[in-house]
């Protein structure tokens, strides 16, 4: 059972105080788009075998929604940050190039972040 | 107690005698015995037969690992099926039933599944299940049915109480052995906290046994951890399961040694550990020689533990046979205390160490390079033979009553393994131990997990008390405590020989041979059914694992495990680390599903809510529905009433005269901001920022898939403030779903929500006599002028603050009034009393479902089930045309959704008046791709109406808005077959005239 910081209460919570939401930041296609951005957005899923950015909703505390960098396999924890953002934050990525080399140039390339 | 030795036996307490009755025969025992210790010394030495060759079994070990003495305890509402005897504490009064025969114990008739024997093959349920068909079903299932299974389930609710309990701990130590002990007093002297616990009543694990001065050594540690404040030490607590991030699951077992204690039975700690030291010790294997699963054939270190610990002798002849040096010691053991041991059989060429020399020195006969061929003996052993290892034939025959058998010892990796832990192989002991490279990490990517002592594949107890002291030390250190140097108490081990793995014995024994030697004792897998596994093309471990059922129920691979994955690579040519192991899983050990269960409950099981009017429907007659984790009235009973007369009559005095209904269950979601319009124009289909402050409307919600989500009616309350109302189930759910979009996605609107549902009551006031009933109570003006149809406005009704929404979900004249929680059961009565003499009734969920019904109006969860847009229901005139966007938009322009051959909302009446089942499927012509009818349509709601006195129905019918007229069958489950005509779903009022006076 999973610990995880909440970066708004600032404790660490018990897997059963929170709800797991899916993947983070996804880009939102609406009416306008083509169907396969629009397949890719609600679809879609890397399922990666390493680094994950997933989203949590403190629903028994704060209710609050937080994103966790995960590693999938070990259950590392890389850091957690506010849901509010569109890309992890400079110090959530230095994390994880600290622990694992050569993942996140990876990451960005094909998310296009900086 | 005729294999009670005169004197000695560590745990028992002579001057305590013990009654209990097995099979209903009355036993003796002492305080401190296990039912196995007292069955032993009884005499008893069939305890129960064998899953599926029903073969007589005996009591091979003398701890968790006990593979055949399992039986059950207690009668009624405290039986329990499957517990192991030799965990199990004597009690006063103790009842035991074997298991797994019939008619009895002594006369088996399943015992003849050993003479088919040879039909009986692995994989016999799969292959069987394939062909041929009807012998299967006619054959073999009712004869399986008869004798398969173990122990008997429970026939009353448990009479016991359990707990859950939640512990932080820096570090948690798993085994009270020699090593669990250092390691806890190595983590202790750091200042950490620290909880050690052990499975069994007693401390200390095999060194009091195996080690000279090894029990004082113990009594010194337990004093030194007693002195420490930090350290809290428990038994009878078994490490369960180790999980993610040190969330570690024990079982606590506290009154099963003492049933008149007060309390409850079993606990389940939930710990959150910084660092976990699993001490857990090894395991010894059984050997693998034909008819070793004879009564009398057991562990060699059991039937010392059983002379030791508890003063029984195993046998009065006892032949050891062993592949490593431990062995001996049951050998001098038996001999010390006056049981005559013909011979220690041993399988290496070499001999043992100085144990071989203090055997000799004992008068103790040792035959080197030899093995058992075959164990002899109908219900018990009573001779062996024994000859050459490798080659060669039966030299001579053994007259004995009891074998002591080692292969070796297997550390105890479970823990370690089940939350990721690797292992290593060992070829100097011939076993699994873990991996220190690879062990369970944290959430900091640290190692949390440390095994320590025989568990960590340290095998001799002088090494395994430093290592236990070293890991206890380097746990605390990780947890942030400066650990002192420790020096491990010093133990006297003499060296040892290395161990020799013999997997066959002899090696080259002969399939008739294979085929009576036993690998799992429990489920009867032979040494021939993992080699014909193999030979059939299981090659992964995991697969024959389940293919023979090798390691499976309780067993988990305690006993069988490596002995079977030896085997299985030996048939595949291939080297043990290789093949690999099974998964470990937890728990452990089993564990009561009482303890699972916890307090949870009965009453307790989860909370219940309820609304303010809550004790006035319960002293009312409510029949009650439960509604997520509400209850609501389903209809108010009064004398002499079926529920379904209760209903109707309901329906009628809301239709013709005034109903009240507690509707306070409604989700209430306030939303409010400068973008609450917009935000709200996103979320629901319908357009609600051009709705007018005073005004409601009746709203969707749809997933991003599409999908009709919720519904319900959302008032305007002032510029930048809506209240959205959702269904019963729908509040959390869809407070939390807008809570998502806000925080995840339009982070930057400025909109806030609340769920208020809780703070108010809300009374639906219904009927044709709703405003008189109104006006009677005095205040707002709720005339059809001042409040129009969909209209609200606040104020107070006599004299309590209210908001009251013209809103319908009956087709009649109808206020729904919303009002402080507190003040709800005020109004409630109020309106009682000012509505007698207008025949005012309160109404339940049954009334109001066929209300909507009759008015065709859609419920969440009958109309909709995840797969229905609201398209489907015919409610485009709720979905905004204008709008750019809203979510589901983009999904319901997909082809699929707007396929005209998607089945559409229509209503059904039948031709006779009847009743339609609910959820049944119209069929049309033409067959599908399965070659069953063709269906064209199911019912989502159906009920009787009392208003219209026939039944109606809705349902999604193909093309249905196009057929009107058309009659269509309805096959039931009961082989009726059903006609009801496709209809406008509208049964009452179309105009809707009632609901707008």
């Amino acid at each position: 059972m999973l610990m995880l910081h909440c970066p708004y209460c600032g404790v660490d919570v018990d897997e059963t105080e929170l709800t797991p939401g899916g993947a983070a930041h996804l880009t939102r296609f609406g009416p306008e788009s083509n169907d396969d951005a629009f397949e890719a957005y609600l679809f879609l899923r890397d399922n990666p075998k390493g680094v994950h950015f997933e989203r949590w909703r403190h629903t028994y505390g704060c209710g609050k929604w937080f994103i966790a960098a995960r590693c999938t396999v070990t259950l590392e924890v890389f850091g957690t940050y506010k849901a509010p953002c569109k890309a992890p934050p400079a110090h959530i990525l230095d994390a994880i190039r600290a622990r694992r080399p050569g993942v996140i140039s990876a990451w960005s390339k094909a998310e296009g972040v900086a | 107690m005729k294999h009670r030795l005169k004197t000695g036996g560590r745990f028992v307490d002579r001057s305590a005698p013990r009654t209990f009755f097995f099979n209903g025969i009355k036993g003796k025992g002492y305080r401190g015995d296990t039912l196995a210790s007292a069955l032993m010394a009884k005499g008893q030495s069939v305890v129960g037969r064998s899953f599926k060759y029903h073969r007589p079994r005996g009591i091979v070990a003398a701890g968790a690992e006990e593979p055949n003495a399992l039986v059950g305890l207690g009668a009624g509402a405290g039986h329990e099926p499957n517990q192991r005897a030799t965990t199990t504490e004597l009690y006063d009064g103790l009842r035991a039933e074997s298991q797994n025969h019939w008619p009895s114990l002594k006369t088996d008739i399943g015992a003849v599944n050993g003479l088919l024997a040879r039909f009986l093959p692995a994989g016999f349920y799969y292959k069987t299940f394939i062909h041929p068909r009807p012998f299967w079903k006619h054959v073999f299932e009712p004869f399986i049915r008869q004798t398969a299974g173990l122990g008997k389930a429970p026939t009353a609710a448990d009479a016991d109480r359990y707990e859950h309990f939640y512990a932080f701990v820096d570090v948690l130590v798993v085994g009270g052995g020699i090593a669990g002990l250092e390691a806890a007093r190595a983590a202790g002297a750091a200042g950490a906290r620290v909880l050690l616990v052990e499975q069994t009543a007693q401390w200390g694990g095999r060194t009091p046994v195996d080690i000279a001065g090894g029990a004082e050594a113990v009594a010194a540690l337990l004093a030194e951890l007693d002195a420490m404040p930090n350290v809290t030490q428990r038994t009878r607590m078994m490490g369960a399961g180790v999980y993610d991030h040190g969330f570690v699951l024990c079982y606590e077992q506290l009154t099963d040694h003492r049933p008149e204690a007060a309390g409850p039975r079993h606990r389940l700690w939930k710990i959150r550990a910084k660092q976990v030291v699993t001490a857990t010790g090894a395991i010894e294997r059984p050997l693998s020689f034909a008819g070793n699963d004879l009564p009398g054939v057991m562990l060699a270190a059991a039937a010392r533990d059983y002379v030791e610990n508890f003063a029984v002798a195993p046998g009065r002849r006892v032949v050891v046979v062993t592949n490593n040096d431990d062995a001996y010691r049951t050998a001098l053991t038996l001999r010390a205390h006056g049981i005559d041991v013909p011979a220690v059989v041993d399988a290496r060429q070499g001999g043992a160490g100085p144990l071989l020399e203090e055997a000799r020195a004992a008068g103790i006969r040792v035959q080197l390079g030899a093995a058992i061929h075959k164990a002899k003996g109908r219900t018990r052993v009573d001779a062996v033979e024994i000859g050459a290892v490798t080659g060669g034939e039966v030299s001579e025959t053994l007259a004995c009553d009891a074998v002591a058998m080692s292969g070796g010892w297997s550390p105890v990796v479970h823990l370690w393994s089940h939350c990721g832990g690797k292992l290593l192989w060992s070829d100097a002991h011939a076993h699994f131990y873990p991996d220190p490279a690879l062990p369970p990490t944290g959430r900091d990517g640290a190692a949390f997990v440390r095994a320590a002592g025989t568990a960590n594949g340290v095998m001799r107890a002088h090494e395994a008390a430093s290592d236990g002291a070293a890991q206890g030390q380097a746990a605390a250190a990780e947890a942030g405590f400066d650990a002192p140097e420790i020096v491990a108490t010093p133990l006297e081990t003499p060296d040892e020989a290395p161990m020799r793995p013999v997997w066959l014995m002899p090696e080259d024994a002969d399939i008739g041979l294979r085929e009576k030697m036993w690998l799992d004792f429990q489920n009867d897998v032979k040494v021939s059914d993992v080699q014909l596994a193999a030979r059939e093309g299981f090659e992964s471990v995991e697969h024959t694992k389940r293919y023979t059922t090798l390691g499976m129920a309780t067993d988990q691979g305690k006993l069988s495990n490596i002995n079977g994955l030896a085997i299985l690579s030996q048939a595949l040519n291939e080297e043990i680390p290789r093949v690999g192991t099974t998964t470990f899983r937890p728990p452990y050990t089993p564990i009561s599903m009482g303890a699972i269960a916890g307090e949870a409950r009965g009453e307790t099981f989860q909370p219940l809510r309820c609304t303010p009017m809550h004790a006035w429907h319960a002293a009312h007659g409510a029949h009650w529905e439960p509604v997520g984790q509400w209850r609501r009235p389903y209809a108010y009973m009064r004398a002499g009433e079926s529920v379904a007369q209760a209903v109707a009559r309901e329906v009628k005095n809301t239709r013709q005269a005034l109903g009240l209904l507690d509707a306070s269950t409604l989700g209430k979601i306030l939303v409010k901001g400068p973008d609450a319009g917009r935000f709200l124009d996103m979320l629901y289909t319908n357009s609600f920022s051009k709705l007018k402050v005073g005004r409601c409307r009746y709203g969707l919600m749809c997933s991003e898939n599409g999908f009709l989500s919720d519904d319900g009616v959302v008032a305007r309350l002032s510029d930048d403030t809506w209240l959205c109302h959702t269904t019963t189930g729908g509040a959390d759910r869809i407070h939390a779903w807008m809570e998502d979009w806000l925080q995840c996605e339009w982070w930057d609107w400025q909109v806030h929500t609340l769920n208020v549902t809780e703070q108010y009551g809300q009374i639906a006031v219904v009927g044709p006599q709703a405003r008189v009933a109104l006006e009677r109570l005095g205040g707002i003006d709720v005339s059809k002028a001042a409040l129009p149809f969909m209209g609200w406005v606040e104020g107070t009704l006599g004299g309590v603050p209210v908001r009251v929404y013209r809103i319908s979900f009956s087709g009649e004249l109808s206020y729904e009034i919303a009002v402080p929680a507190h003040r709800a059961l005020e109004l409630w009565e109020a309106l009682l009393a000012v509505g007698a003499d207008l025949g005012v009734m309160p109404y339940g969920t049954e009334a109001l479902h066929i209300m909507r019904a009759e008015k065709g109006f859609i419920m969440i969860g009958d109309e909709t089930d995840g797969t229905v847009i609201p398209q489907d229901l015919g409610l485009d005139w709720a979905i905004s045309k204008k709008k750019d966007d809203y979510l589901g938009k983009r999904a319901q322009q997909r082809p699929h959704m707007r396929d005209p051959e998607r089945w559409k909302l229509v209503g059904l009446q039948t031709v006779d008046g009847t009743v339609l089942p609910d959820g049944a499927y119209a069929v049309g012509e033409g067959e599908n791709a399965l070659g069953q009818r063709r269906m064209i349509g199911r019912v989502t709601s159906s009920y009787h109406s009392p208003t219209l006195a026939r039944g109606i129905a809705m349902g999604l019918v193909e093309h249905g808005p196009e057929r009107m007229g058309e009659v269509l069958e309805f096959p039931g489950t009961d082989g009726t077959l059903y006609r009801a005509r496709i209809v406008d779903p509208v049964f009452y009022d179309p105009e809707g005239a009632k609901q707008d006076v």
